[in-house]
């Protein structure tokens, strides 16, 4: 090897000793883990652990928890990831309009709940929501809406966590899209107007079909996000009402951390991380790429802009 | 004439959408200064008639909320450093010192980008807890040090450093560590400036896994802390309020100042073929 070779491996050492002993292994243990009984008995006496196959995952499939916590995701991830990349893409759209001005000051407004701590702002949220007491059923009253219990009713609770997450989250992609479209030539809407395109006609034809693969990292991206829910339940609603905010993701704290079910709760957190990796390789396969091992992801997250 | 009615329409529309994103963290800084029971009366108060900063000083002397902001900052702070150090010698690797092999780890690593963290947790706990140190701010630290999209961020950016500047120090008899610390690191400067913000935001708002290994309340991260607050005084909305401005104003703070760098961050994550 070169010297500057030599250099290289050094150079990496850290960081993937680093990646190895607190990622890869944790991994591969809590795939191992999914395979057995472990819970509050074993973390005293490890060796009364016992293998149980596939059991986890048996039972998992029969638990109605688990069910229920599944189309809780599902719900959150099918209504709130469209409506979060609607508004996102939105918003881009205004900020790039050419009528815009104070361009920058709006950014940077929209912005802001992206970077906020998502703990403070659903305690925030937590009393916007209030029944009686709120701010937003004080402004839905004006506009002569009865009271809504947004946390205390299971129609509502999940509706509430959607719009507490779109408010959150839509900055980000906001700013992804709005680059996506500062990267389509001008000379394209120039060519459109000479030819008598209306605006939403340009939209269709030029703007739309040029911002697919950024479309398409933003799903994959918001998708990976969301199916991830945890925060927004544990603060606000501790996955109720009746079950209605329970998410994979605080059933695996529940299960693991609560009441150190850990060999269930690892099955549970592995169901979760397939179907992750099943629907980015399904939204991966419908930007219609070869997908070849390793470089999926890269072809995703690839940002080389040179 | 149509002209106009479509700037004042964008324009509105923006200005709408501000207020709106805007709400929230002006009713929590509005509220956090109202007098006791003022921010839940009917019909609402948007303004507080009287500010006051008891809430804030309840915060910090009867609940102790310093200590998790100290908490928070020291950890923020030490992991950024480190974590910049041994990400950037890494990403700077990835992309200006070949060896065997090399560019086929980089996408084994960019492939983990898709693995939730929900699924190293349980393990995780378990591993830092035979190491002794569960309950511990290393336990807290250690598994944001190295990040996969830290080394991409980096490598992506070093790639644009021309080869040149790197052969003249090495002609000039530095070894490779010089090289990287005396010419590449400088020239890494504004990426550098991107991952630092990110780390520390990253840190800062991390909520879940310091949930979970720590138990001793005297080392509690901010959100840590808000979240039991939020949950012992539910009725003292004034007070959570303080406590939401006091967690979540150091980083709105931090983004204001560096923003440029912050975006474009988001951006090299994502676009462009």
């Amino acid at each position: 090897m070169t010297p500057r070779g030599r250099a290289g491996v050094w150079f990496i050492a850290p960081a993937l000793a680093l990646i190895a002993a607190f990622f890869v292994v944790p991994v591969l243990a809590s795939l191992v883990l999914s395979f057995t009984d472990f819970d509050v008995y074993a973390i005293a006496r490890p060796d009364r652990l016992r293998g149980v196959g596939l059991g986890n995952y048996r039972r998992l499939l029969d638990d109605p928890r688990f069910w229920l916590a599944f189309r809780n995701t599902a719900y959150f991830v099918l209504i709130g990831g469209p409506l979060s990349i609607a508004v996102s893409l939105g918003a881009a759209l205004l900020l790039d309009a050419r009528l815009t001005r104070f361009r920058a000051f709006f950014r940077t407004v929209l912005f802001l709940p992206v970077v906020t701590t998502l703990v403070a702002v659903a305690v925030v949220w937590r009393y916007l929501y209030h029944p009686r007491l709120g701010l937003l059923n004080h402004f839905l009253g004006r506009l002569g809406v009865d009271p809504i219990d947004w946390l205390g009713d299971p129609l509502w609770a999940m509706p509430a966590i959607i719009l507490l997450a779109v408010w959150k989250n839509f900055g980000f992609n906001m700013v992804v899209f709005l680059a996506g479209l500062q990267s389509i030539p001008a000379r394209l809407y120039e060519a459109a107007r000479l030819d008598g395109a209306g605006a939403w006609r340009e939209f269709q034809s030029i703007t739309l079909p040029l911002l697919r693969p950024t479309l398409v990292f933003v799903t994959v991206i918001t998708g990976i996000g969301y199916f991830q829910l945890f925060a927004e339940p544990y603060v606000m609603t501790q996955g109720g009402p009746a079950g209605a905010t329970l998410s994979i993701g605080l059933l695996m704290y529940e299960e693991g951390f609560r009441w150190w079910n850990m060999g269930y709760g690892a099955a549970v957190a592995f169901v979760l991380f397939a179907v992750i990796l099943a629907l980015t390789l399904l939204q991966l396969t419908w930007r219609g790429r070869k997908l070849t091992g390793g470089s999926t992801m890269a072809e995703a997250v690839r940002g080389d802009r040179r | 004439m149509r002209r106009t009615v479509a700037t004042l329409a964008v324009n509105g529309a923006l200005l709408a959408a501000a207020a709106l994103t805007l709400m929230p963290l002006l009713w929590m800084l509005s509220a956090s200064l109202m007098p006791t029971g003022e921010a839940t009366a009917i019909p609402p108060r948007l303004v507080p008639s009287a500010p006051t900063l008891d809430h804030y000083r309840t915060l910090f002397t009867r609940l102790d909320l310093g200590r998790a902001l100290l908490n928070s900052a020291g950890l923020a702070t030490v992991v950024t450093a480190v974590a910049l150090v041994i990400n950037s010698l890494a990403g700077y690797a990835f992309a200006k010192l070949p060896f065997r092999g090399r560019d086929r780890l980089f996408s084994v690593l960019l492939a983990a980008l898709v693995v939730p963290a929900q699924v190293t947790m349980l393990p995780l706990f378990l591993e830092l807890k035979a190491l002794g140190l569960v309950n511990s701010y290393v336990a807290v630290a250690l598994p944001g040090l190295a990040s996969v999209f830290g080394i991409f961020l980096i490598r992506q950016y070093a790639l644009g450093i021309p080869d040149g500047v790197l052969d003249a120090a090495r002609v000039d008899g530095a070894g490779e560590l010089r090289v990287y610390g005396a010419v590449a690191f400088r020239l890494l400067g504004p990426i550098l400036v991107t991952l630092a913000v990110f780390t520390f935001m990253g840190t800062w708002n991390d909520f879940m896994w310091p949930l979970v290994v720590l138990a001793d309340e005297r080392r509690y991260t901010l959100p840590v802390a808000l979240a039991t607050l939020a949950g012992e005084h539910v009725q003292d909305v004034e007070l959570m309020m303080a406590g939401a401005v006091v967690t979540v104003l150091p980083v709105l703070l931090l983004f204001v100042c560096l923003q440029r760098y912050y975006i474009a961050g988001v951006m090299a994550g994502g676009v462009k073929e």
